[in-house]
């Protein structure tokens, strides 16, 4: 397909704007002035609106595709979220700060207001902010939550402790709170290796972060006893909420001993991912934190009995971005939300399990599965046994885009060989969950009957296997005109 | 309970459960301790969609929208072209994920690349990422990224950046081993004399906005010469609308361009979600933050797009990685794409244009009423301020009640700034609106 760089010609536009009703101000000053305009595609209104429709065919979606992509919850996004996104449109962001100007937009901040209060019921928090865009954002905030609180204790710490099968995002986060990162392996039977974490624990270690389930979809049974040691040291324990699907209503992060939380609004809370975003990473956070939450805060105000936005407070932290957040993407969890209520948020977790335990017992014949115990919202394989044919994860995602579906997460967690991880979500019919175990089981068969024929998938779709190492050398990372 | 949202029947739940091997779902909660199952939900009952929707609309109505706006501080009331929300409202375009299979990928993948191309277009510098999260963040990543380049570890500011976007850097870099020197604005520009005396061989870069909180637009290329002398680089946060008549952050002489692109496409929503962009020189590619789109070939020679350089990332290096962000604001991006190219390279130049000729008409008219001056240091795009014969909050929520809001009181982000007002003006107010507001402001400082 050409780029829209290439379908311009001289002149065309897309868009016609109104004409000006003010007289022609004198130019800018020389000095000051482009020297020439941005080399802007021009096209035609249809030959734009027909570009990005047929760029948009080009992709495998949820709503075209099944999307079992692991640790990433590729849920159905639900319509009316995207109907209801736009009724906040017009609103300035300034307009809170202005004198009175909170009065002109009680629905919006009582709309976040709500949607903090019921994030934090959920996790067992007392507080949260919904100023964090996205998961990894909401980890950095919470690391500079960290940093304050043992700042303002007189503590001096040092170091984050993090499982070998924690996110990447988990270490790269604390570091940019300054922190140093310990790592603890995994032990055997699939959860971080207590002993050796009980071992690396020490007066410096200023927080845990643990994801639970975690990134082998396994719910750690010595979570209490963990956050035990880990208080003990006066570390505090943070909760990276992206497998928070899987216990939604079951259990509370708060209840079990974590300080601090964050939720992925893009994954558990039903809205769309964008094509790699805008996400929401909000961060709950226990009493003790409260005082270090970032500004601006919304408070409400007893006497007037309307919610105020606070602009600072003494040990704030500061701020992590603009204001509240991502807006429109709380506006669609907030309707999420309220639309599933407490009832429809337990069936998710149900089904998620069952979802990803049904998938479990219908693959495990055919794929090396390195931990066997019941799994929560997603499972891990390992393609070991097709490695033996010469076959990778790789090459069975690439079978997988041919039968019309979007590959798990393949060589993800780190720690298992050829991983093959699938997060089915609670919203896939079983008629869906068959029809993909059909084709893994294809998958393994033809890795054995003919492993020769994986190297030319994928064949169904405008490209084949790319080149990464020549992307990565010659770094053509944008057209110049 | 089957439901529109989990579509299973009883029966096939049966089914499922039985191939599992299990009595009931209740049975595959059992690795967790039932001394930590929750015991409080206090959420209230789900509703249909309908009810949902209506509620939203409760709380939209909540809210006060229908004011003319003559705010702005970074946030910009922009007319969008209906196909951005037809294109971008495509569901195999929201509800894809990160193009981690490039071949199922390729239209959010070319869309990107697009997208990077329009940002090296517009700031005129060589490399692009796909996004972060928004101007405020970007600025401090464009600092993070300079001090990685440089090996240096303190960072200038002018104080003429927007309050809101340096109290973001300030949280950034609080833990990190960076000194921030802020330099106080001269007359609502960059203090020159207090730059000369701070820069030296630690300066990891100077970062300037154009145009700035005051709505000013001055030559920062002799700037660019002074930084570079001593080895530092330039990051420049520009507005992107701007950018139709304002020299580009290159031939400014710029190493690194950061800014929001809200004003591209993407509604005020309260703040978000926007995108924030970054560009630089090429050199410094491998110091970037965040996803980047390459260009590349498949097996059959077929040009294609891939997610590049991923060794830079955190999902390979850790703690190492250049940043921690995962997640950007794809989306927000592709509509920004699609706007700049619904408009086209005429088209931008007009929209700033537009800009600039309603807000020199507003300036002028503003200037001519008693008691108000305009602050004249340097010539302005669609922002300027204006001292008031009495505080600016109060003006301000004076016209609040005519249905106008005037602009943006300095007087909470500078000392002694409290009757100073910054006035916006996009293509988006009419002149009866811009007529209105004088008047108005007339009135109520005659009474």
């Amino acid at each position: 397909m050409q780029l829209i760089y290439e379908q311009s010609v001289s002149g065309r536009r897309g868009v016609t704007l109104p004409a000006s009703d003010v007289p022609a101000a004198p130019a800018l000053p020389a000095n000051l002035q482009r020297s020439e305009p941005a080399a802007l595609p021009e096209l035609s209104e249809l030959d734009l609106v027909r570009h990005f429709t047929n760029l948009s065919r080009r992709n495998f979606s949820v709503d075209t595709h099944f999307y079992p992509l692991g640790s990433c919850t590729m849920k159905y996004n639900a319509k009316v979220l995207e109907n209801a996104a736009p009724l906040f449109s017009p609103l300035h962001p300034l307009t809170p700060l202005l004198p009175g100007g909170s009065d002109l937009c009680q629905g919006a901040l009582g709309m976040l207001y709500d949607l903090g209060q019921m994030l934090a019921d959920i996790t067992g928090m007392d507080e949260v902010t919904t100023q964090p865009l996205a998961g990894a954002h909401g980890e950095m905030t919470g690391m500079l939550l960290v940093a304050a609180y043992h700042k303002a204790k007189g503590n001096k710490k040092k170091y984050v402790v993090v499982p070998d099968s924690s996110h990447g995002t988990n270490p790269a986060s604390a570091a940019m709170a300054g922190f140093e990162i310990v790592t603890i392996p995994t032990a055997p039977y699939g959860d971080m290796d207590l002993e050796l974490f009980r071992q690396a624990m020490n007066g410096e270690v200023a927080a845990v972060m643990m994801t639970c389930p975690n990134t082998l979809g396994l719910f750690n049974p010595h979570i209490k006893e963990i956050a035990d040691i880990a208080h003990a040291h006066d570390a505090l324990m943070y909760y990276d909420g992206a497998n928070l699907n899987a216990i939604l209503g079951k259990v509370r992060p708060g209840d079990v001993g974590f300080d601090l939380v964050h939720v992925n609004l893009h994954k558990t809370f039903g809205t769309p991912h964008g094509g790699g975003g805008p996400g929401a990473g909000p961060v709950g956070v226990k009493q003790a934190l409260v005082p270090f939450l970032p500004m601006p805060r919304i408070v409400h105000d007893e006497s007037s009995g309307l919610l105020q936005v606070q602009t600072d407070s003494p040990r704030t932290i500061g701020r992590t971005a603009n204001f509240f957040g991502n807006f429109g993407v709380m506006a669609k969890a907030y309707a999420y939300l309220i639309m599933l209520g407490r009832e429809g948020l337990v069936q998710v977790a149900e089904q998620a399990v069952l979802n990803a335990n049904y998938l479990k017992e219908q693959l495990k014949g055919w794929y090396e599965l390195p931990y066997e115990q019941t799994c929560m919202h997603e499972v891990v394989f390992s393609a070991a046994k097709q490695l033996a044919h010469g076959v990778h994860a790789i090459d069975i995602a690439k079978f997988l885009i041919d039968k019309g579906c979007h590959p798990p997460t393949v060589y993800f967690p780190l720690i298992v060989k050829e991983a093959i991880m699938i997060e089915p979500t609670e919203t896939e019919s079983k008629a869906t969950l068959d029809s993909f175990i059909a084709v893994m089981i294809e998958a393994a068969e033809l890795a054995a009957s003919d492993p020769s024929a994986f190297g030319a998938m994928p064949v169904t779709m405008p490209v084949t296997r790319l080149d990464e190492t020549k992307a990565a050398r010659e770094q053509t990372v944008c057209c110049l005109g | 309970m089957t439901s529109h949202y989990c579509p299973h029947t009883p029966q096939e739940m049966r089914e499922m459960l039985d191939v599992i091997g299990v009595a009931d779902i209740e049975a595959l909660f059992a690795p967790i301790p039932p001394e930590l199952r929750c015991k409080t939900f206090n959420l209230p009952s789900g509703m249909s969609e309908f009810e949902t929707f209506a509620r939203m609309q409760q709380l939209a109505a909540d809210n006060c929208s229908q004011l003319a706006l003559f705010i702005g501080g970074g946030f910009y009331d922009h007319l969008i072209p209906a196909a951005v929300d037809h294109l971008a409202g495509r569901s195999e375009f929201y509800t894809a994920y990160t193009p981690y299979q490039p071949e199922c990928s390729q239209g959010t993948l070319q869309a990107l690349f697009e997208y990077q191309t329009a940002i090296c277009r517009l700031t005129g510098l060589e490399v692009s990422n796909a996004s972060l999260y928004d101007g405020a963040t970007a600025l401090a990543e464009g600092a993070l990224m300079a001090v990685r380049a440089t090996g240096r570890s303190t960072v200038l500011v002018d104080g003429c950046i927007s309050p809101i976007a340096r109290q973001v850097l300030a949280t950034y870099l609080s833990n990190q081993e960076v000194t921030i020197v802020e330099l106080p604005p001269l007359d609502g520009l960059l203090h020159r004399d207090e730059l000369a005396a701070r820069l030296d061989h630690d300066t990891a870069a100077l970062l300037v906005q154009y145009p700035n909180v005051f709505g000013c637009v001055e030559d920062f290329s002799p700037v660019a010469d002074q930084v570079h002398a001593v080895g530092g680089l330039l990051v420049t946060s520009v507005y992107p609308v701007a950018l139709g008549m304002l020299r580009s952050p290159a031939e400014v002489g710029a190493d690194i361009a950061v800014g929001d692109g809200q004003s591209l496409g993407n509604p005020l929503s309260f703040g978000g979600p926007s995108f924030g962009f970054i560009a630089a020189r090429k050199t410094y590619i491998r110091n970037m933050p965040g996803r980047i789109v390459g260009q590349t070939v498949d097996k059959n020679g077929r040009r294609g797009f891939v997610l590049t350089l991923q060794a830079r990332e955190q999902h390979i290096k850790r703690h190492k990685a250049t940043s921690n962000i995962c997640s950007n604001q794809s989306l927000c991006a592709l509509r920004g794409l699609i706007f700049l190219a619904a408009l086209g390279r005429g088209g931008l130049v007009e929209l700033a244009r537009l800009n600039y000729d309603k807000a020199a008409y507003a300036k002028s008219s503003l200037a001519r009423l008693p008691g108000v001056t305009v602050l004249q240091s340097a010539p302005t795009f669609n922002e300027f301020t204006i001292h008031l014969p009495r505080p600016a909050d109060q003006v301000v929520a004076g016209l609040m009640a005519k249905g106008i809001v005037a602009g943006l009181p300095l007087g909470q982000f500078y000392e002694g700034a409290e009757q100073l007002l910054v006035v916006t003006v996009t293509e988006k107010r009419s002149r009866k609106e811009i007529d209105l507001l004088v008047k108005e402001l007339e009135v109520l400082l005659c009474n």
